[in-house]
């Protein structure tokens, strides 16, 4: 099979040759998963399409009120903006765990998401703040939430020849903050056995407002969990137990070589708590 | 005899002299070779983990643009009954395949993606038998059986059994000395399937040239190993092989076999040219030597202060594919520190449908001492001992005899014990959820044959050549050696790790035997030189032999003879090696017995989430006795790296398997090695008991620290969380599960 390397300088181009070459076509960001794919037989793409030439997917803007990240952005340079460390501190956690040093001068946050693995670390971290994906195809231009986004193991909303250009972001009101754990038996190099994003926002009293949990690892894709049992009430431990309630019973984790049904579940539960615990006291922190 | 005299370079932490090529990335490991008009080689494995291969056409691949070879195991000669029969099986599966991954054909192509192609075309037909994956399914009163002709070694005719040998150790009177004991413990234990996981993946380029004869690069433990072995399997006298080492990239005991050089030879001899093959750590991890799983039963009697009476040990040990589990090393390591009367160690080799095992580090001894360090542990607590006292109580001691026979001579048990009690880690403050575990461990340590030969140069500096590949920094010892013995630089010393033609016979380089063995051999080489020197400066000054002494790298007269010359040098003799009988060099071989063995105490901290299951290492304290430090450098890194491999056997490595017998997680993502960043300093304190056989005093030091770890971690988290692991490993799911266990009672 004739392999072949395109690097467009336009979305246009970019679109214009995945519509071109259908199934034979991967767009390559980083290629930490690409490759590695790749190499281990499991896809042999005839045609690269690499998008870090197209201006838009590689580009940061921390608007107004807005910020929005280029798709094909490295996440080792969104953790050196400080700003953005600022803003969305779990986000940027969630980026972090992403591999190694030099895994993350490649890696992006848009591959990241369209590899579509259920425990990749930032799809539950997006999707506590409500980040929207911004694609755009041979029709056009459209916006999806993270969520619908993601559809299943590997799958995305993504059609025939679509592309993500970037995820948008509202910056995030007063006494409100993110947080993201995930578990690993080690410390490095290594997949999640389960991840959870947590999003809080406070009233002045210090109750709260709003309280947002996903979950990632434990499902075909990131789950929420509904935490309204938390809203008007201080988030003590008693608030916490029920929230870390409420994640175990929403994961539908599987049964694999990283960990059991019943471990995953009971550490969803762990995390939940601890992160929600982590993205409360960073909000109070905010007032 | 160790003498005890003040050195000058022996101890010292000079830079390694292989140091700055490692450094700068330009050192030559296995898979960096080349020869022009070379071809690679690539092995099709097997999709099962047992099965009979019915049929095997090739022909399509053959039939390849760029395919220059294909070989199967009817390439390769039928052994004679007590040959490689195994060795040459595993390589190429002849009737059967034994394990998933096992390799079945092989093919040599103009490039690698050609290879691989081309195994796409070869056609196999199997028929898929059961797979054998555990001791209780090889066990079984109606297991499938690998290999019906087997019987079993060390026992009377079983019939067709999994069981490849037993062996068995006595003393005393076991059964009835337990009836006399305040308490007897009986505990079971188990260790899973782990591998070595030395960082480069094996390769070699082989050339067979036009009249047969075979030459090899590779990268390995023991080039006179690949020689024998190559030879072997390919029905070659060994003079017609010859192996070239490379540098290593870590091997652990894991490169002391051979898996691709005899294919590549191979099919370098059917396409007549060099041919290259380098595994990916996919393959290394399916078919190469992984260590033995194990259980271990365990009974132990104690009077109520704590002295060992008896004690009775059933180990099993999985051989993988092909006899040859260290059952027996295990079997005679595990009583082996504690005095004990009344004993009997019972040990059963047993083959299952995994990758044939092969050593790792002091093999048999981690899983053995897991279980016997994690029963002391039990008993100390029990008997409400100190648990260093408890061994100290029952150590062994020069003239103790050992279970298998021999006595102890000069060791150093209980200063590694004694130094481990008086260390501040053993009595700092612990904090919550946190806890500590000793335990310790024994190595028999080797020695085996080695040859060495110094060349001076004429300006006074010298070229040390041995045959043993420099896995953990053995040229460096070497020089010191030499150096020490001739009284020069330890700069000026070229230590060179030799090819098989250049090099005379020498062992692997395992068994913990290098510095020991042959840096002895290297020693008397060097005094070789001296007395050379000595009749050198004799004929200069010409007085006899008796009158001149050497001492600190000068030849001088004998005090009270006299004489009254200036001392001289080696560097002034090695000058005048023309006009004094001519080159100067020395030669020496030996068979060395006496490898002093090998005793390590281990203290671990461990902190348990109790939420998670997740143990974090926090200190890590490896004592030693090495005899004598050559280079401490290089000592502390022997234990500091068994150390971790330890704890990584302790706490997430395994093979998991699916039901079918294919390993699913055959990467470093999935088989969880510890990282850099999960491990605190491990912290190391070199104790010196000099072996009484050795002229330095040397003691083998790279596989002793492997030993204690696994029992040290499981000691630790029972002392953090209450609940012992008798089952390796601790992962974060399994003690999340003993806890919730042990909660609910
Ligand atoms: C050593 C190592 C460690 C890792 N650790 C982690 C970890 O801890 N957590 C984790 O979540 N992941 C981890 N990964 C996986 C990987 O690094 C991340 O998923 C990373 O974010 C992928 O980004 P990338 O830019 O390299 O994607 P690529 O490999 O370039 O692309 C991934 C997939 O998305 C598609 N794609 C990429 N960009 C777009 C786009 N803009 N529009 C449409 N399709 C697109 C590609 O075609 C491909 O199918 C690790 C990988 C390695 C090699």
């Amino acid at each position: 099979m004739q392999r072949s390397f395109e690097r467009p300088q336009t979305l246009e181009q970019a679109i214009g040759l995945l519509e071109k070459h259908g199934d034979a076509a991967r767009p390559l960001a980083g290629g930490t998963d690409l490759l590695v794919q790749m190499r281990a037989g499991l896809l042999r793409p005839a045609v690269l399409v690499d998008l870090k030439g197209i201006e838009e997917l590689m580009s940061l803007e921390l608007g107004a009120d807005e910020v929005v990240i280029g798709a094909a952005h490295s996440t080792a340079s969104l953790r050196e903006n400080a700003d953005l460390v600022a803003l969305f501190p779990g986000l940027l956690e969630a980026a972090e765990l992403i591999g190694s040093e030099q895994i993350q001068g490649r890696a992006s946050l848009g591959g990241n998401l369209c590899n579509g693995s259920p425990a990749a670390d930032t799809g539950p971290a997006l999707a506590v703040v409500q980040a929207v994906c911004e694609i755009a195809g041979p029709n056009g231009r459209r916006t999806l939430p993270v969520a619908e986004f993601l559809t299943g193991p590997g799958a995305t909303a993504l059609g025939v020849g679509e592309i993500l250009v970037s995820l948008r972001i509202s910056r995030p009101p007063a006494r409100a903050a993110d947080a993201y754990l995930r578990f690993i038996p080690r410390t490095e190099m290594d997949i999640a056995v389960v991840g959870a994003g947590a999003w809080v926002r406070l009233e002045a009293d210090g109750s709260c407002a709003e309280a947002r949990l996903s979950l990632g690892a434990v499902g075909p894709t990131v789950l929420p969990v509904a935490l309204d049992a938390l809203v008007g009430g201080p988030i003590d431990d008693a608030a916490l137990a029920t929230a870390g309630e409420a994640a175990s019973a929403a994961a539908r984790p599987i049964d694999d070589k990283r960990g059991t049904i019943a471990y995953r579940r009971q550490v969803s539960g762990v995390l939940a708590r601890r992160a929600l615990r982590i993205a409360a006291d960073r909000a109070a922190q905010r007032s | 005899m160790a003498e005890d005299r003040k050195y000058r370079w022996v101890g010292t932490r000079p830079i390694r002299h292989d140091g700055v090529d490692k450094v700068t990335g330009r050192a030559n490991y296995g898979a960096d070779f080349a020869l022009p008009g070379m071809l690679w080689g690539k092995i099709l494995r097997s999709p099962h983990a047992h099965a009979r291969i019915l049929r095997i056409d090739t022909s399509r691949a053959e039939a390849m643009e760029g395919v220059k070879a294909v070989a199967t195991a009817a390439d390769l000669p039928e052994q004679r009954p007590g040959g490689a029969t195994d060795l040459s099986n595993n390589i190429l599966a002849r009737d059967k395949v034994l394990y998933h991954g096992h390799a079945v054909a092989a093919v040599a192509a103009i490039t690698a993606e050609i290879a691989a192609q081309a195994l796409d075309e070869i056609e196999i037909e199997y028929e898929a038998l059961a797979p054998v994956l555990s001791l209780d399914a090889a066990l079984a009163d109606d297991a499938p059986i690998l290999d019906t002709a087997r019987r079993a070694r060390g026992m009377d005719d079983t019939g067709p059994t999994n069981i490849a040998a037993r062996v068995d150790f006595s003393r005393g009177e076991p059964d009835q000395a337990f009836a006399s004991c305040d308490v007897v413990l009986e505990r079971s234990y188990e260790t899973q399937t782990v591998h070595q996981g030395y960082i480069e993946p094996h390769a070699c380029v082989a050339d067979t040239k036009a009249d047969g004869l075979v030459e090899i690069w590779c990268s390995t433990q023991g080039t006179f190993t690949v020689r024998s072995l190559t030879a072997d399997v390919l029905g070659l006298d060994k003079s017609r092989v010859k192996v070239t080492p490379s540098e290593i990239g870590g091997g652990f005991g894991g490169k002391t076999t051979v898996y691709l050089e005899p294919v590549a030879a191979l099919l370098s001899r059917q396409s007549g040219r060099p041919v290259k093959m380098v595994m990916s750590r996919d393959e290394v991890f399916r078919a190469t030597g992984p260590a033995a799983a194990s259980r271990i039963e365990l009974k132990v009697g104690a009077t109520q202060q704590g002295q060992l009476v008896a004690a009775t040990a059933r180990l099993w040990m999985e051989a993988g594919a092909f006899p040859g589990s260290p059952v027996q090393a295990a079997a005679m390591t595990i009583l082996a520190p504690y005095k004990l009367d009344h004993l009997f160690i019972e040990g059963f080799d047993v083959v299952v449908t995994k990758p044939k095992v092969a050593a790792y580090r002091a093999p048999g001894a981690p899983q053995a001492a897991f279980a016997m360090e994690s029963l002391l542990d039990e008993l100390a607590q029990q008997l409400k001992i100190d648990p260093i006292d408890l061994r100290l109580a029952n150590a062994v001691a020069a003239g103790d005899q050992l279970p298998y026979g021999p006595r102890y001579k000069t060791i150093g048990m209980k200063e590694t014990l004694e130094a481990a009690r008086d260390h501040p880690h053993y009595s700092a403050p612990l904090g919550e959820n946190q806890g500590r575990g000793i335990a310790l461990g024994f190595w028999f340590n080797n020695g085996l044959n080695s040859s060495a030969e110094v060349y001076l140069t004429e300006d006074g500096t010298a070229v040390v050549v041995t045959g043993n590949p420099d896995i953990g920094g053995s040229r460096a010892s070497m020089a010191i050696l030499c150096a020490e013995e001739l009284g020069i630089d330890v700069m000026k010393v070229r230590p060179i790790v030799a090819d098989t033609e250049t090099a005379g016979y020498t062992d692997v380089t395992g068994g913990s035997r290098v510095t020991f063995a042959t840096g002895w051999a290297v020693v008397n080489a060097c005094r070789v030189i001296i007395e050379d020197l000595r009749r050198r400066a004799a004929q200069i000054w010409e007085c006899d032999l008796e009158q001149v002494a050497f001492d600190d790298g000068r030849c001088l007269p004998v005090e009270g003879s006299g004489l009254s010359h200036d001392p001289l040098s080696v560097a002034e003799i090695a000058r005048k090696m023309g006009s004094t009988g001519g080159p100067i060099n020395g030669q020496a071989q030996l068979s060395a017995r006496g490898a002093g063995p090998g005793f390590a105490t281990h203290l671990c901290d461990v902190e348990v989430d109790p939420e998670t299951g997740h143990v974090d290492v926090i200190r890590y304290t490896a004592i030693q006795d090495a005899g004598r430090a050559i280079h401490p450098a290089y000592v502390e890194g022997q234990m500091q790296g068994g150390a971790v491999q330890g704890i990584g056997w302790a706490l997430n490595e395994e093979y998991l398997f699916d039901d079918e017998g294919r390993m699913e997680n055959a990467s470093f993502l999935d088989y969880r090695m510890p990282v850099a960043s999960d491990l605190p300093m491990i912290d190391t304190v070199i104790v010196e008991v000099p072996n009484p056989i050795h002229p330095y005093g040397v003691r083998g030091v790279g596989e002793t620290p492997i030993v204690p770890p696994l029992a040290a971690v499981a000691n630790a988290v029972k002392h953090a969380s209450g609940v012992r692991m008798q089952s390796l490993p601790i992962s974060p799911p399994r003690l999340l599960a003993a806890l919730q266990e042990q909660a609910a009672e």
